[in-house]
């Protein structure tokens, strides 16, 4: 029996930070890495945020909502998703060749299927 | 005794599709807009009454645009639809003027041989009879050739032919059933009898002489009626359903009916009117480029028919647009592809009874999404006042020779103007639009429309001709809206710019959007021929090809657009051109990655050959002392 | 009766390998197409990790290779390739025609054209230019803007033409990071009032002393590492560069305006070397390089007996791998030789 007294050390884990891999959601990924392999190759470049068009006018960092599908922490990314014109730059720029316009399509698509995160 | 039981599927079948597309009419009818309604009653007098006439014979019956675009499919095609329309209309007369009666019941027409196995003998009789034989033997050459073409498409030179499902086989078979056994049927009574003409005489007599005739003709005059009646039963549930509905298609689109933004009646007569013939599979470039054969437009019309999940489909499209200018029914068949991308926008569900005889209309609650505002970060600053207002463009970021280049154009040609997103500014929100989502969509527009207003500009010139097909077809502006080149068209008309000529072969590529997408075809080919030696190539203006760099398409592959560049591009330079010109930023940097040839914007080209104008020096400048004037 | 060797190419493996082969006794022809030999060597000034001058090693090589054994044909293209049982018949673009016993081929790399990446404004904007470009600079001894002036700050972009899908180079070019670490440390050393940022999306520092190079450039020359890949650069109002990245490790966008942007322009396959594959019959692989028949244990063995590689026409390598690739295929040429067979 492992005793209770083992996670009573004194101190306090912030759990908030971390990214918990095990138990994070990680469907949205899996939704789009079916429907667009090219999302696996993505090396988190920046060049995507870089160039976007929304990024030039509010907080919109598509390198970061691509990362955080992948690990799982979606709460944030749904309301973000929006912001994207659409406007196909990124894909353009990407040196991987992943067809990040079809990500933020399909990452709606799952967003809007999923009952937790449809609006 | 003018009567058989055998006539009996013949009867019943005719009965039943003849009423089945009379109340099908009805509901379509029903079912239009109030303005179409008034549209296409105005339609049925008048000059589109006579024009609908004549398209439906020269198209409906001769097939005129297939045998334009491929002979042997047209030949095909109308030797089929106009000669079974000859035998009808000529077998009619014959019931007519050598029945028994006057206006007899269609039986007797289409099985004359059986009850007058006497007729024919000799005189006019005969000569009759040597008519209907030769349509017979029409019709039949071009059956031959379409079971051929079943099973070997290369001969009537089409690279792939439509798949089929069961019931489109069964009606499929039914039909190349019909012409054979009537010419058996036929043949045999001949034979029994020592009638028919060149074609039936002669097979009768031939077969007669080694078969029993006279007991082997009725079973082939069932099969006769069978076989047209299991035609015209299960046609309305098949791609034959096109024959009785392109007529229809062709009165509303002549009344001035056009598919809009909505599904409705005029989009499902459209789809009921694809007769799968397959021009647009040839002319699809994923299919010839990227071997990618099950999402062109006839497959989509066949999907939408069968209730389908059009998705996969709908979005697999690059928009060319090139299946459109080839279509010989005149479906308008990219809207009707846009429609299906705007998931949840159709306020109607389809829902098919009876198995796909009737479609009926039941209206859905449709999930609409609470009016999310998803732009409303977007903050303007007023924008500088201008004549002219240049917007380049997202695209056009990522090639700043253009940029630069149109800078330049517009500094020498002295026009007041102002380039709005010099810093970066707002999509267009076409992009947005080609992905179906056009509230989203909207919302861009608006932005960007209060910010031209903001402006006071009379002009808005922009390089991108996605951009520009947006601002010309949802935008609602005041303003003149121009392409690059049809601006440069106008600085070289009014004289605001002077230009060299530059000793360069130019091909020119034109944009999908550009060209069949507004229609642009002749203002981009003025400007090069007044700077260079522009030659012709085989895929210009309508039949231009697409560079496969199209937003459109979310689903193809890096590697199959990359296929699509290096073929057109390949195509393009076949003459070795100093130069692969295009007029937009897309296609140049698709084209840039597929061809060894220099591939440069129309305004790279203009700026190259530009004559400077040297700085004039005022001579009645004052000056204070030497030094100044040497440094005016 | 003396064997013949042609070597296709004078650059270091080119050279290193005419000098080994004239030592063993073998007589060599080696085709140059510039009118003089050392190939890209020529146009680096110091070399890395130790920053030594490449006209040491230049000279090294012309030591090796002067030797009366090689016959050098400058100015001179392959216009012929055509095997003939065992002996192999080259053609000059001089009408000269060389029976060979053995060919290699050493034709090396060309640097990407960076003009294909339009974005970045080689040969639009003034003051871009090349990694090539930036050495001719260190050679004279002057690094200035078009307008004569001095640069204050000065970005340097990794992987120009590598590790882009968008002009099909899926490869890495290996030398590039290590390259910029230099050019970084040495434009600091000569303008010490200079701030110099370089762009990358990785650090790729695989060689003996280049991580070291990498803490060098940090520690005592004050280089600023920011990692993005840049997706555009533009030009200010005030004739300065501006470029468009994010920081990914802050997660922001980064603005910044610059005097000078210097591209990393990645290796590709050279032209000569395309010929040759062509008339020769000898196979490339997908990243356009020459495939050697086994990636571990023969990599200087071509396709065909008889014809061997040496050098970054294989593969991209930096000069003391190329120096031991072409030691290597000498080896694989004289076995090649004793018996007629590879």
């Amino acid at each position: 029996m492992v005793s209770h007294k083992m996670n009573n050390f004194g101190f306090k884990i912030s759990q908030g930070r971390q990214i918990d891999y095990d138990s994070n959601d990680r469907r949205i990924a899996n939704y789009i890495y079916e429907r667009e392999p090219s999302f696996r190759l993505c090396i988190e470049c920046g060049g995507c945020s870089a160039t976007c068009t929304t990024g030039n006018h509010t907080k919109f960092s598509l390198r970061e909502l691509h990362i955080l599908i992948k690990r799982g922490e979606n709460k944030s990314v749904r309301q973000d998703l929006k912001k994207c014109m659409l406007c196909g730059k990124c894909t353009m720029v990407c040196p991987r060749g992943v067809n990040t316009r079809n990500v933020v399509i399909l990452a709606k698509q799952a967003f809007q299927k999923s009952d937790e995160y449809a609006i | 005794m003018q009567f058989d039981p055998f006539v009996i599927p013949f009867n019943i079948g005719l009965y039943f599709i003849l009423i089945y597309v009379v109340a099908r009419s009805i509901l379509w009818f029903r079912d239009l807009s109030k303005p179409d309604k008034l549209r296409l009653q105005r339609g049925f007098f008048g000059n589109a009454f006579a024009l609908s006439l004549k398209e439906i014979f020269m198209e409906s019956l001769i097939h005129r645009k297939i045998l334009k675009t491929n002979l042997r499919l047209g030949y095909m095609h109308m030797s089929l639809a106009f000669g079974w329309f000859l035998l009808i209309f000529f077998g009619t007369i014959e019931a007519d003027i050598f029945g028994v009666k006057h206006l007899n019941a269609p039986y007797k027409a289409i099985f004359f041989r059986f009850f007058h196995p006497d007729h024919g003998r000799m005189g006019f009789e005969a000569a009759y009879g040597f008519l209907m034989d030769l349509i017979l033997a029409f019709i039949l050459s071009g059956l031959l050739l379409a079971v051929i073409k079943r099973f070997y498409s290369k001969i009537v030179g089409m690279k792939k032919t439509t798949r089929l499902k069961l019931t489109d086989r069964i009606a499929l078979t039914s039909l190349w059933l019909i012409f054979p056994s009537r010419l058996l049927a036929e043949s045999f009574t001949s034979g029994a009898y020592g009638t028919g003409s060149f074609l039936t005489g002669s097979l009768g007599n031939w077969l007669a002489t080694f078969l029993p005739a006279q007991q082997l003709a009725y079973p082939f005059w069932w099969l006769y009626s069978i076989s047209l009646g299991t035609f015209f039963i299960l046609l309305p549930i098949t791609r034959y359903m096109h024959i009785p509905t392109e007529l229809f298609l062709i009165f509303m689109r002549n009344s001035g009916i056009k598919t809009g933004d909505k599904a409705g009646t005029y989009t499902e007569v459209q789809t009921y009117s694809c007769s799968s013939c397959g021009i647009c599979i040839d002319a699809c470039q994923l299919n010839f480029s990227a071997g990618i054969t099950n999402i062109q437009s006839a497959y989509l019309m066949k999907a939408i028919r069968n209730n389908d999940d059009v998705s996969e489909i709908a979005h697999n499209c690059l928009m060319c647009g090139r299946c459109d200018q080839k279509c010989p029914v005149g479906i308008e068949l990219s809207p009707i592809r846009m429609i299906q991308r705007r998931e949840g926008e159709a306020e109607n569900d389809i829902r098919n009874i009876y198995k796909g005889y009737f479609r009926s209309r039941q209206t859905v609650i449709s999930e609409k999404s609470p009016a999310s505002v998803n732009y409303n970060f977007l903050r303007g600053n007023d924008p500088a006042k201008a004549d002219i207002l240049y917007f380049a463009g997202c695209m056009t970021h990522l090639t700043p020779t253009i940029k630069n280049s149109m800078i330049k154009i517009l500094d020498a040609s002295g026009v007041n103007y102002s380039f709005i997103d010099e810093q970066g500014g707002v999509c267009c929100g076409r992009p947005l639009m080609l992905a179906g989502q056009d509230k989203e969509a909207r919302e861009l527009i608006n932005f960007n429309s209060q910010m031209i207003w903001k402006s006071g500009a009379r002009t808005l010139v922009t390089s991108c001709p996605i951009c520009y097909k947006i601002f010309k077809e949802s935008y609602y502006l005041d303003v003149e809206v121009l392409h690059h080149t049809q601006f440069i068209k106008t600085l070289i008309d009014d004289g605001l710019v002077k230009l060299n000529f530059l000793r360069k072969k130019v091909v020119y590529h034109s944009p999908c959007d550009l060209g069949r997408g507004s229609l642009v075809y002749d203002e981009p080919k003025e400007v090069l021929r007044h700077v260079s030696k522009l030659e012709s190539s085989n895929f210009e203006d309508g039949n231009s090809l697409c560079c496969g760099g199209s937003l459109a398409n979310t689903k193809i592959s890096y590697a199959d657009k990359k296929k699509i560049a290096c073929d057109a591009a390949m195509e393009l330079t076949r003459n070795s051109p100093d130069i692969l010109a295009t007029a937009c930023p897309l296609c140049k940097k698709t084209f840039s990655a597929a061809t060894n040839t220099r591939v440069a914007d129309i305004s790279e080209i203009v700026a190259e050959a530009l004559i400077l104008n040297p700085v004039k020096k005022n001579s009645t400048i004052h000056v204070a002392s030497l030094k100044e004037l040497a440094n005016i | 009766m003396k064997k013949h060797v042609v070597v296709i190419g004078g650059g270091v493996a080119g050279l290193e390998v005419a000098g080994q082969l004239s030592h063993s006794g073998i007589e060599v022809s080696l085709i140059e197409k510039e009118s003089k030999t050392g190939g890209h060597l020529n146009n680096w000034y110091k070399l890395f990790p130790d920053r030594r001058k490449s006209s040491e090693v230049k000279e090294y090589l012309d030591r090796l290779s002067q030797n009366q054994g090689i016959s050098l044909l400058t100015n001179t293209t392959i216009e012929g390739f055509h095997r003939n049982r065992n002996k192999f018949l080259i053609t000059t673009n001089k009408g000269k025609e060389l029976n060979a016993d053995a060919v290699i081929v050493a034709t090396g790399f060309d640097l990407f054209k960076s003009a294909r990446k339009e974005e970045y404004g080689y040969g639009i904007y003034d003051n871009v230019i090349t990694s090539a470009d930036l050495e001719e600079k260190f050679r004279r001894e002057e690094i200035v803007l078009v307008n004569g002036s001095v640069p204050e700050t000065i970005g340097i972009i990794h992987c120009v033409g590598s590790r882009d899908e968008k002009v099909g180079n899926f490869y890495c070019s290996k030398l590039c990071c290590v390259t910029a670490v230099k050019q970084a440390i040495e434009i600091r050393e000569q303008l010490p009032e200079s701030k110099v940022f370089c762009f990358y999306m990785d650090m790729r520092m695989g060689g003996a002393f280049y991580e070291e190079l990498y803490r060098e450039a940090q520690e005592k020359w004050g280089v600023n590492f920011i990692r993005g890949k840049v997706s555009e650069a533009s030009e200010t109002i005030d004739d300065k560069l501006t470029i468009k990245v994010e920081d990914t490790l802050a997660g922001r966008p980064l603005k910044m305006k610059l005097d000078m942007l210097v591209l990393m322009a990645g290796m590709e396959m050279s032209d000569g070397g395309k010929k040759i594959a062509g008339i020769g019959g000898l196979r490339t692989g997908e990243n356009r390089f020459f495939a050697a028949t086994d990636n571990h244990t023969s990599s200087n063995k071509s396709n065909i007996e008889g014809v061997f590689y040496a050098g970054t026409c294989t593969a991209p390598m930096n000069i003391t791998e190329t120096i031991s690739h072409a030691r290597s295929a000498v080896l694989e040429v004289i076995d090649f030789l004793k018996d007629g067979k590879s």
